[in-house]
């Protein structure tokens, strides 16, 4: 065993394996999107292995057993926030697109098309700038709930740069036209294999330091993290089972067809939203939220029931994105009625969570984090509240296929998961980079406000859009004809469409200045001496 | 109360609270998707639905790499307005055929389920190459790169094999003859054209679909998709009322 650089030596033959193979195989396809995804497998082959041999020659990789991983944290929180601009500045821009048509579509650059961009904006979001956010936020609250060091040596740093690999795989074959068209699923075959492998990398690294425990109790954030990554596993594998078309050909096609295609999707995207983006989020806000305001979770079993029936109730929620389709109507009611159910245990930890704040409400005037986690906690509640609403047949009559869906989604995305992560962000920079504070709390007062009455903008847009449409849909004329053509309800939005794009882009300033804050206060002098990491571990259980 | 106790265990050991997850959170999915798999009434039996012909299927192919779920439905649903609108309601059997599943979730442009037939060809070629030039306010994207680019038939027969192995019945004979059948559905003058129509029906039409007779492009394929979706069920035949179709 080579102690310098436990595991490094390994991954780095490994490394070189796959570049290897992928440059046969770049070779021997006559696929030219294959080639084209290919080359950029043998391009992080050769970066990674030029890095890991300058790692591990100069001991940067070094086993410090009595200190905690810190720098895979690090590059996580800058990954988190430059894909947190590249996600959101796409979603910009196809907004654009939809107020003007004219003036942001390029006929002979096809692959600037929304059909194109749209799924680039929305892996972005979830899966780069939400999936980093979940991955380092874990590494960090796993490490110091167990008292214990990242376990597997190199394995936390091949996860976070297998990642990346992973998300850059994905958005240049968006761009280059692969996709298996299925919503939050497009990655095609080969880029699923290897999000897997990264994957249960992720599982051993976290289940492995939750073995080096020096805690009896797995804290309460730590079973969140887990759902999500026990759960999301189970999901990607079984939606994306898929027959490609040949080893070295891009395109697979799934191995479930029509109604059952659509349920086992749907299964899958529901709970993308129900895994991905609440329960890794919910961890986020076990740890950071009592730790920010110094007060104990508010309820220990409110967590349990909100936990156990959280998980429970929300992967059977799949079938009311497909309300009066050809799905059965037995699993629609199935999916509706859990749907319903789901609205408890959602607010049980929205709850737990602003209780957390007993006795330190004023931190909601002194502390701006404090308030974007709150009010984070908040757009939870409210948007587990309309989910759940439009979740009824009924109500779905109408909102299901109009742009109400969509200002659902970014109050959940902007509200919840955007302004739990810039919080746990914010609260953990100064510790990362050993810093007595922020730069600026003005600054974080100007997002607050930037970016909040961006999404009120949003979501308020899509409210009037949405139901809008949605009325002109079934509108009658009293001699009983349609009221209004196709075309007449899409240029009905025209300005909700621009209040939109307003909207984000106001969120995205808010970013950006949160980015400039947050790169000045690494700037900053170091509060204490650089020597000590961490403090040091007990030196035995 | 002892319950909360017993909760310690799963806090102590982290492989049983794997295992607790695992269980709690594979019920919803057993319930709802697998009985999809067995439960025959799910799929409705009727006359008419078959494999996409190979021209078809690759069109189908540029509609899912370009991504047109995200903006067209592929699902009318029993409400007076969708189906005065669109047509006959969609019926399960008639996606069947479909890996993937194109059902979409959002209408920023119209539903496509029944949009076979109710253009012309010309139509769906001008408005794909630069949409507003038939309908001034659309918010569509321009495909006018479609209609330069020549249809790639090296991989097709690999994907009618695929697509055999997730369950299309192609024959041996269908997927042997794909590129010919290709060919002929989008000539008009083609003497492979009833062959082309033995192997997946009368109703297949050979059609010049881009307006270029001289060149097999990605707009052939696509407008051949668009044409012939939503029209391979006869609704007049069809008796939504019958029991076996009540579901």
């Amino acid at each position: 065993m080579d102690r310098g650089s436990p595991g490094g030596s390994v991954l780095l033959v490994l490394t070189v394996l796959g570049g290897l193979l992928f440059a046969v195989a770049a070779a021997a396809t006559h696929d030219p999107l294959f080639r084209f995804q290919a080359y950029i497998f043998v391009a992080a082959a050769v970066l990674g292995g030029f890095a890991l041999t300058a790692a591990i020659s100069s001991g940067q990789l070094r086993d410090e057993p009595d200190k905690y991983m810190d720098g895979v944290v690090r590059a996580g929180v800058i990954a988190t926030m430059f894909w947190a601009a590249v996600g959101m500045l796409v979603g910009v821009f196809i907004a654009t697109q939809l107020s003007w048509p004219n003036l942001f579509y390029f006929p002979e650059a096809g692959w600037l098309n929304f059909g194109r961009l749209r799924p680039l904006h929305t892996s972005g979001v979830i899966f780069a700038f939400g999936g980093n956010a979940l991955i380092c936020t874990s590494f960090y609250v796993v490490q110091r709930t167990c008292r214990a060091r990242l376990f597997g040596g190199v394995m936390p740093w091949f996860v976070f740069w297998g990642y990346q690999l992973f998300i850059v795989l994905a958005a240049t074959g968006y761009l280059a036209g692969i996709t298996q068209s299925r919503e939050y699923a497009e990655p095609e075959w080969y880029v699923d294999l290897w999000l897997t492998i990264v994957w249960v990398a992720y599982l051993l690294v976290f289940l492995g330091t939750l073995w080096k425990r020096r805690e009896p109790h797995i804290y309460v954030a730590n079973w969140f993290y887990l759902a999500f990554i026990v759960t999301v596993a189970m999901l990607h594998i079984v939606n994306n089972l898929a027959v490609p078309v040949g080893l070295l050909n891009h395109h697979s096609y799934s191995l479930f067809a029509g109604v059952q295609d659509a349920l086992t999707q749907w299964w899958y995207g529901h709970n993308a939203v129900g895994f991905f983006l609440t329960a890794g989020f919910l961890g986020m806000m076990y740890y950071f939220v009592p730790k920010r305001v110094e007060r104990p979770v508010y309820s220990y079993r409110l967590s349990i029931v909100h936990f156990w029936s959280l998980i429970f109730i929300y992967i059977w929620a799949g079938p009311h994105h497909l309300h009066y389709t050809a799905l059965p109507q037995w699993a629609q009611t199935l999916g509706m009625t859990f749907s319903i159910m789901l609205w408890m245990p959602s607010w049980g930890g929205m709850i737990n969570g602003l209780m957390t704040l007993s006795g330190a409400w004023d931190k909601l005037r002194t502390d701006p984090v404090v308030r974007m986690m709150v009010v984070a906690i908040a757009f939870y509640g409210m948007s587990t509240f309309e989910g759940p609403v439009m979740a009824i047949r009924a109500v779905n009559a109408l909102s299901h296929y109009t742009d109400w869906t969509i200002g659902h989604v970014h109050s959940g995305a902007l509200g919840w998961v955007g302004f739990i992560s810039f919080g746990a962000i914010y609260c953990l920079v100064p510790w990362l980079w050993k810093k007595e504070a922020l730069f600026s709390n003005r600054l974080v007062e100007w997002h607050f406000w930037i970016s909040t009455t961006g999404i009120l903008l949003y979501i308020c847009a899509m409210w009037v859009s949405g139901i809008m449409e949605g009325l002109m849909w079934r509108e009658y004329t009293p001699q009983g004809f349609l009221a209004w053509s196709f075309i007449e309800t899409v240029s009905a939005k025209h300005v909700e469409n621009v209040i939109r794009m307003v909207g984000g882009l106001m969120y995205l300033s808010g970013v950006l200045v949160m980015i400039y804050n947050l790169w000045r206060t690494v700037r900053l002098p170091s509060a204490e001496p650089s020597v000590a990491l961490s403090a040091p571990l007990p030196a035995a259980a | 109360m002892s319950i909360w106790k017993h909760h310690g265990k799963f806090e102590r050991h982290s492989l049983a609270l794997v295992i607790g997850i695992l269980l709690v959170v594979s019920v919803g999915g057993l319930v709802e998707i697998a009985p999809l798999f067995w439960l025959e009434s799910t799929i409705e039996k009727v006359k008419g639905v078959r494999p996409y012909t190979p021209l078809e299927q690759t069109g189908r192919d540029i509609y899912v790499r370009e991504g047109c779920y995200v903006c067209h439905s592929q699902m009318i649903r029993p409400l007076r307005d969708e189906v005065e609108r669109y047509g006959p309601y969609s019926l399960a059997a008639e996606s069947m055929y479909d890996h993937p599943f194109q059902w979409g979730s959002k209408r920023t442009g119209p539903d496509l389920a029944r949009v076979g037939g109710k253009y012309s060809d010309s139509w769906h070629r001008d408005h794909l190459i630069d949409p507003r030039s038939v309908v001034p306010e659309s918010v569509m994207p321009p495909y006018a790169f479609m209609a330069d680019k020549d249809l790639s038939l090296r991989d097709v027969q690999d994907r009618m094999r695929a697509l055999t192995a997730v369950g299309v019945p192609y024959t041996q004979d269908q997927i042997d003859s794909a590129r010919a059948d290709m060919e002929a559905q989008a000539d008009p003058f083609s003497a492979d054209g009833p062959a082309l129509r033995k192997r997946y029906g009368e109703k297949v039409v050979s059609r010049d679909f881009d307006g270029d007779p001289e060149r097999l492009t990605e707009l052939d394929a696509l407008i051949a998709y668009l044409q012939m979706l939503g029209t391979l069920v006869d609704f007049s035949t069809y008796q939504a009322a019958a029991p076996a179709n009540e579901r």
